[in-house]
């Protein structure tokens, strides 16, 4: 059940330092929308924010709505361990569960929240490697260490962890930035199949591969370093590759600054 | 660009470039160790000097000379410098193991006479102090006992209060404080912390000596070694693993329960066993708390019980050569234990250590 997203006036701070100013975007569901801009203009803050993981950081703070269908994830009584839950994140280093086999690492968010049945557990299990093309190279080896497969493997590994507990929106944080040209191709065609079950958002620093894998391509900048970032403006990915309406954004998808 | 390679000469030996230099042969170090050693016990025979140690500390410092001489006249003086570093480290190593060596040894070949099973099994009940025979049982029995309960009350206490630090403390004021009075904490002399429990266990609230209130004291001089080990331990664990489990909307419990403490395991528990190695040969607070008693008693909670490094300190004070053999084996037997328990930690360590094979 992929979800829209409504964000409106947003901003972030850590501590008292302000790291994005006053953001408003809508993401359509069963969609792929890129979030591009230099390095430090609240990207992925931004991006932290969807699923109220930027509060985990100490001192972090958001003010401001984002709602999730007809529903505000910062409103009062909202838990944030259930927006968690149905807004899923594949964050940029592959992070398995060092001490957990294949199988437990995909079936951690399932059996840690407590609710699932024990005989469907081996199903979504399957399910969720099939959905992020793993499931054939690690079908003979569900017990062994997820820490042992290759840099690629792990981040799909992670995405099958992050899609099985069957989230709305699926966030990811630079998800190919330490992988090689070949497992950044098997996930960017993963996208391209996820995206006919939920609504995904992705940072990348790759504008190739924001063209080749978004709907629509948001480009986020900074004023000065030390500025809060601000979102510069939000259009399809065909429009803001070919004519953008900022001079800025053109200035940096053709390389004339940052 | 392969025949670049095979133009250069096959022996790079005749020709002295300025990438080669004359090298000491792989076998110098140790002719030099074995030249010093001569010469510490030649030096040490010719003037008469009676202790050993003299003997050892002339080898090591020819050792360490004749290197920096020889590799200066052969190598140049950067080689020297290396050289002498090199063998100032195996000096040092040697003589942190001589001691390590010497007091093993003396403990096992003193200990045997006396260890057996009998000894293992039976107490000191009706043995007289100058007499042959008796055993280690009750104090053994004792020291499992007085442990045991101080690791039930210490570690709990201290893994949680690690916790608190590391997940929850954030830095804020009661975190500082909680840092500070443990490292204070480190600091308790065991008889300190023996004459604090005998202060409000015994005297105040009147309880007579027992196991019990020996491992209250333990528990006390246990627990920082616990909070500070485990709170490194769950610093290691990388900040990505949290989030990971946060983001599966995982609560926060649960992920420290499932993720965060078993990627500490094996740390914890190799924290935990030297802690419990530490307070198993204390002797202070046991003497004050726990008494010392010749009979068995397997009641931690009531009367009298004996511990193995009280028992070591009771028999060696008799004085008699019975009574120091029983000493000598009662040593051995706690050092055995101690190390019983840190081999089983390890064994822990490794089973549950993150495992990273394909």
């Amino acid at each position: 059940m992929a979800k829209r997203i409504d964000v409106s006036g947003l901003s972030a701070y850590y501590g008292a330092h302000k790291a994005i100013d006053d953001i408003s975007m809508t993401v359509e569901p069963r969609s792929v929308t890129a979030f591009i801009g230099p390095s430090g203009c609240g990207k992925s803050t931004f991006l932290r924010t969807l699923n109220r993981m930027h509060e985990v950081t100490p001192g972090g703070r958001v003010e401001g709505k984002v709602m999730l269908d007809d529903e505000n994830l910062y409103g009062t009584n909202v838990d944030p361990v259930a927006v968690r839950r149905t807004v899923g994140m594949v964050f940029q280093r592959p992070n398995p569960f060092p001490t957990m086999s294949i199988f437990d690492n995909v079936a951690a968010g399932l059996r840690l929240n407590g609710n699932y049945k024990k005989s469907q557990l081996a199903d979504i299990v399957e399910r969720s490697l099939k959905g992020a093309n793993l499931w054939n190279e690690v079908k003979d080896r569900l017990n062994k260490p997820g820490s042992g497969l290759s840099g690629g493997q792990q981040q799909r590994l992670c995405i099958a962890r992050a899609i099985a507990v069957e989230p709305d929106v699926l966030l990811m944080d630079e998800p190919c930035s330490a992988l090689d040209p070949i497992s950044t191709l098997a996930i960017e065609d993963l996208i391209g199949e996820l995206k006919e079950r939920f609504t995904i958002v992705i940072v990348t620093h790759n504008m190739q591969q924001a063209a080749r894998v978004s709907d629509r391509t948001a480009f986020f900048n900074l004023a000065a370093v030390g500025q809060p970032g601000k979102l510069i403006e939000l259009d399809d990915t065909e429009r803001i590759f070919s004519n953008p309406s900022v001079q800025a954004t053109e200035d940096y998808i053709s390389g004339r600054f940052g | 660009m392969s025949h670049a390679i095979q133009e250069r000469p096959v022996s790079a030996a005749p020709r002295r470039g300025s990438l080669s230099h004359a090298r000491l042969p792989r076998w110098s170090p140790a002719a030099i160790a074995v030249g010093s050693i001569a010469g510490g016990i030649g030096t040490g025979l010719a003037a008469g000097w009676h202790s050993k140690v003299q003997w050892g500390l002339t080898a090591a410092l020819l050792f360490v000379l004749v290197t920096f001489a020889v590799t200066t006249k052969v190598e140049g003086s950067r080689q020297a410098k290396d050289r002498v570093a090199t063998s100032l480290v195996w000096v040092c190593f040697v003589l942190a193991v001589v001691p390590l060596l010497s007091l093993a040894w003396v403990t096992i070949s003193k200990g045997l006479d006396v260890l057996d099973g009998y000894f293992l099994t039976h107490s000191m009940n009706g043995v007289l102090d100058a007499e042959a025979g008796g055993g280690v049982y009750h104090a053994l029995l004792g020291t499992i006992e007085q442990v045991g309960i101080a690791t039930l009350i210490a570690a709990p206490i201290g893994l949680l209060t690690a916790v608190y630090l590391v997940e929850y403390g954030n830095g804020s004021r009661l975190a500082k404080a909680v840092t500070f009075f443990v490292d204070v904490m480190t600091g308790i002399p065991s008889i300190v912390a023996g004459l604090f429990v005998l202060a409000t266990w015994n005297l105040i609230l009147g309880f007579g000596p027992s196991g019990f209130a020996g491992a209250m004291a333990l528990a006390i001089l246990m627990m920082p070694v616990v909070v500070r080990s485990t709170e490194e331990m769950l610093k290691l664990v990388p900040n990505e693993l949290r989030e990971a489990s946060l983001a599966l909307g995982i609560p926060k419990w649960r992920t420290i329960l499932k993720v965060v403490l078993p990627t500490a395991i094996g740390g914890i528990t190799t924290g935990v066993m030297l802690a419990v190695a530490r307070i198993t040969g204390e002797t202070a607070p046991v003497l004050l708390l726990v008494f010392g008693t010749k009979l068995i008693n397997p009641n931690p909670f009531e009367g009298a019980q004996s511990s193995l490094p009280l028992y070591v300190y009771e028999q060696y004070a008799v004085g008699t050569d019975a009574a120091v053999a029983r000493a000598w084996a009662a040593a051995l037997v706690l050092i055995a234990f101690v190390m019983i328990l840190n081999l089983v930690a390890r064994g822990i360590a490794r089973w549950k250590a993150p495992k990273t094979g394909r």
